[in-house]
């Protein structure tokens, strides 16, 4: 089984005469609200400082973004 | 109803990796003098003008929506390749930060497509000559934005839409022709 992130890829159509060099592997976000939409009592917390920090209470709901991620151009 | 053919009215080429001309696109996607405002015109007048033009009326929008599709393909090829770094360096970056890669119908300036682009008068005359202005004016930007490119094969899909708005243009000419009725005829007013 495929290792779980909260993005998926896919590979768009890729035209021969496309005039900028190809981006192969697209993303999109798949943040975990999608998997647990009603939150279930006594989940794991964090300690209240880490919490802080992260914006939430919970590592179940956290969603880092750290910045795009796709191939590069031409790769 | 209408019958998709998946296929574009004219081929699109564009061979300059350039994402600044995507911005200027959008002039044509949303503009007030663009392909949606045209299509969505026409095919509005249709039902309160004269049977003898309303066929007019239907082809043409119909046909405005073809080119909507090339106009949008040019702006996809431009943009789908292009790192947040690229768009930034091309000055779009006001536009990713709400849209990313997506178009949307707004214009160069970013300013987001009205109803109040279009008229619909009831007057068939008054409507006529608003369509004409329309042509004109869109055939001017096509004008604008072929001066702004020097890629030749974005310039060719371009000269056609240009050409189109011309013949677009003398059919709704004529069509203000057929309902003054009374030139061909001798009579005394």
């Amino acid at each position: 089984m495929a290792t779980f992130t909260q993005y998926k890829v896919y590979y768009p159509f890729v035209g021969p005469c496309d005039p900028c060099p190809p981006i192969r592997a697209k993303t999109y976000n798949t943040p975990p609200q999608l998997y647990v939409p009603v939150q279930p009592p006594g989940l794991p917390q964090y300690d209240p400082y880490t919490a802080l920090k992260q914006g939430t209470l919970w590592p179940a709901y956290y969603s880092p973004y750290d910045g795009r991620i796709e191939s590069k151009p031409g790769e | 109803m209408w019958i998709y053919e998946k296929k574009l009215q004219y081929p699109v080429r564009v061979s300059k990796c350039d994402v600044r001309m995507a911005k200027l696109l959008h002039e044509q996607y949303g503009g007030a003098d663009g392909e949606l405002a045209a299509a969505l015109r026409y095919l509005n007048q249709r039902y309160s003008i004269p049977d003898k033009v309303v066929g007019l009326l239907n082809d043409i929008g119909t046909e405005e929506f073809a080119h909507l599709e090339m106009i949008a393909t040019m702006i996809y090829k431009l943009t789908k390749d292009a790192t947040p770094e690229q768009i930034r360096a091309a000055g779009v970056d006001d536009h990713y930060v709400n849209h990313d890669r997506a178009l949307f119908y707004h214009n160069a300036s970013g300013v987001p497509w009205t109803a109040s682009y279009i008229q619909a008068k009831g007057d068939p005359i008054a409507d006529l000559y608003e369509d004409i202005a329309a042509e004109e004016k869109a055939r001017a930007t096509y004008q604008w934005l072929i001066d702004q490119t020097d890629d030749p094969d974005l310039k060719d899909g371009l000269k056609f839409l240009r050409e189109r708005e011309v013949i677009h243009s003398l059919r709704f000419r004529e069509a203000v022709e057929i309902l003054k009725e009374d030139q061909a005829q001798k009579k005394i007013f």
